[in-house]
């Protein structure tokens, strides 16, 4: 376990805000897709809250972050309002891609959010060129690519990484290594499960924190966005997690883990974990936290009354945005 | 006016925009300090250095889903495939990301981002050397796709290409890469989506995509000694396509033939002649006809090779079998 001990009381609440904000956010959600709210697909990110919320405390809105299919923790870590994620779930006009994507296409450029992907693989690219693009732009600003375990057999994570490497590129490379591929097991899918050894081979800086522990990965991110910024190029950090619910709302959670793993990782729980030690050590109170929870509590239901209030987008437009709107008018 | 070769003007156009525009990075493979295997990008090296003329490793879906994020956060990236078959290994990157980023970000992310590279048959390339594939991007929404064949052309297309902030695929047919003509010193752009009439006429219109142009343009010249007198129109971009063009032209001519050397199903000749059939039924006086490739791959040996594709005899032989109907 980390040390909490050095951490300020308001970074301390700061991430335990993050992380129940993505907790309560998915939880509303869960229930939203059993009521039948949510038209399409949901993947939630509970359990693995540590991970987004770690890694985004270290960037800034114009640092530009690709995300998965399991993307709602790391676009309400990024700063896209939980109301804008409830209302793109529910399909509405409000909602941060404005009902044109949904769970799995989360949209927000101004906070950085450059997109959350049903295809496993391009974001690792994406934020290679976003790192590419900063650096010939003489920027100090850093492409965060977020990604599975199922990601790193897939060949975007070697060809996104040795291009990282060769041009000494301003990304972090972040695998949530979270035991399976949809249900698919890690260590069925590779000989080699240690994610992070894979970076040495391209000559990056690679580590392996508890993905549990939002102080490690804190840590972690602090130090790799610093080598970024400074132009020494990425780090690949792997995240050891795991998801507590079913790959996605509605599906059989059964046959391919047991319930008693589940149960040994819900033991393990970021949030709790974190609340209890930063109480030890004396840095925030009990009623300090009691205060962020009634504060979730009360904007995620906004969030949601927001989202089942919001108009569906107008049909009529249903194919604006396939190409630029802007006419360029040549002498 | 001065004369130049097809590429030279396409080199012209990228030479001046990134003298314009900072955010202008160019990738792929050899295209640094060696100039390009087509000569795309001589001379740009020495003034822009690594970080804007940027040689690749062989990983085509790398970097198409790196000039994905750059183009996401603000650059303008081009990519050079050299030959346009190697773009196959990004299929991914591009019709899933590249062609719906501006919908799925409802219009707040651009991609202003150029593909650009040699199709066509030809000179013994064989199959892994000679595609086409622009019907595939044609039925994607999303894509600019522009098929220049004349150097001015080359060069102002270019120019829009490299302004405008959609995906463009910008396609250089093998053939004509040397040809010369006219190209004015003075900056010019060419919209997409405007056609232009080769040659103009009354008795039949044919429609040739890139190469074909210069086959039905030759077959043209024949058939004018007979006194019969071809309207030859060429897309330019067959997305967005100009079918207002060819309709007008129907209108006069009451006969089509589209000449076109990649595969015929699914492809540019059945989009065209459908549209024609849907807007411009009533100016037909026969059936839309179209001259395609055969649906096979591309041989080697010159003998299969010149088998495959449409070519002066060819379409001379299709007008006059239009003609007749």
């Amino acid at each position: 376990m980390s040390d909490v001990t050095k951490l300020s009381k308001e970074r301390s609440l700061g991430l335990y805000r993050t992380m129940l904000l993505i907790r309560r956010s998915e939880e509303g959600m869960a229930r939203a897709h059993a009521m039948g709210l949510i038209p399409g697909a949901c993947h939630t990110y509970v359990g693995e809250e540590a991970v987004a919320t770690g890694v985004c405390a270290n960037l800034r809105d114009d640092d530009a972050v690709f995300s998965t299919h399991r993307g709602h923790g790391h676009a309400l870590a990024k700063g896209v309002p939980a109301r804008e994620v409830a209302a793109e779930l529910f399909g509405r006009a409000t909602g941060c891609s404005k009902g044109r994507g949904g769970s799995m296409h989360l949209f927000k450029p101004e906070v950085g959010m450059m997109g959350t992907s049903g295809i496993v693989g391009p974001c690792i690219l994406q934020a290679t060129g976003a790192g590419y693009s900063f650096k010939l732009q003489g920027t100090d600003r850093v492409g965060v690519a977020f990604f599975g375990d199922g990601a790193v057999s897939n060949g975007a994570f070697h060809e996104g990484l040795n291009l990282a490497a060769i041009w000494d590129l301003p990304v972090l490379f972040i695998c949530e290594n979270n035991l399976y591929a949809t249900e698919v097991a890690f260590s069925s899918a590779t000989k080699n499960t240690d994610v992070a050894a894979r970076a040495q081979t391209y000559g990056l800086n690679g580590i392996a924190v508890d993905g549990n522990d939002v102080v490690a990965v804190y840590e972690a991110a602090h130090e790799a966005v610093e080598r970024a910024r400074s132009g020494q190029g990425a780090t690949l950090i792997e995240c050891r997690t795991y998801r507590t619910r079913a790959h996605a709302e509605g599906m059989r959670d059964a046959g391919y883990r047991s319930q008693e793993e589940i149960d040994s990782w819900k033991r393990r729980d970021p949030i709790e974990s974190l609340r209890q030690r930063v109480i030890e050590a004396g840095i925030a109170s009990a009623d300090e936290f009691a205060l962020v929870d009634a504060e979730i509590k009360a904007l995620v239901e906004e969030a949601v009354q927001f989202a089942t209030n919001s108009p569906y987008p107008d049909p009529t437009t249903a194919s604006a945005h396939v190409y630029s709107e802007r006419v360029i008018a040549h002498a | 006016m001065r004369e130049i070769t097809y590429t030279e003007a396409a080199r012209e156009a990228l030479t001046e925009q990134m003298a314009v525009d900072p955010t202008i990075f160019v990738v792929g493979e050899g295209i640094g300090a060696r100039g390009g295997n087509f000569n795309t990008t001589v001379g740009l090296y020495d003034k822009y250095g690594a970080m804007r003329l940027r040689d690749t490793p062989i990983s085509e879906r790398g970097f198409v889903g790196m000039c994905t994020g750059a183009a996401m956060t603000g650059a303008r990236p081009v990519v050079d495939f050299m030959f346009f078959d190697f773009i196959l290994d990004s299929m991914g990157e591009l019709i899933n990301q590249i062609a719906k980023i501006q919908y799925m970000s409802s219009g707040r992310l651009r991609m202003p981002l150029v593909l650009r590279g040699s199709i066509g048959i030809g000179g013994s390339a064989a199959t892994h050397h000679s595609g086409s594939y622009y019907s595939i991007f044609m039925n994607v929404p999303g894509f600019r796709v522009v098929v220049p064949t004349t150097p001015y052309d080359a060069k102002g297309l270019f120019k829009t290409a490299l302004t405008g902030d959609d995906p463009v695929l910008f396609l250089e047919h093998k053939m004509i890469l040397n040809k010369k003509g006219q190209v004015p010193e003075d900056e010019y752009f060419i919209p997409f989506g405007v056609a232009d009439v080769k040659r103009a006429g009354r008795d039949a219109t044919v429609v040739a995509i890139g190469n074909m142009l210069y086959k039905a343009l030759d077959a043209a010249d024949r058939l004018a000694k007979d006194g019969i007198e071809i309207e030859v129109i060429d897309p330019r971009t067959l997305a967005p396509l100009d079918i207002d063009t060819i309709l007008a032209s129907i209108h006069k001519t009451g006969r089509l033939l589209i000449v076109d050397e990649a595969f015929a199903p699914a492809g540019v000749g059945a989009e065209i002649g459908m549209q024609v059939m849907e807007r411009g039924f009533d100016d037909l006086d026969a059936p839309v006809a179209r001259l395609q490739g055969l649906h096979t791959p591309t041989p080697y040996s010159p003998a299969l090779e010149a088998a495959v594709v449409p070519n002066p005899d060819t379409i001379e032989r299709a007008i006059r079998a239009l003609l007749a109907e």
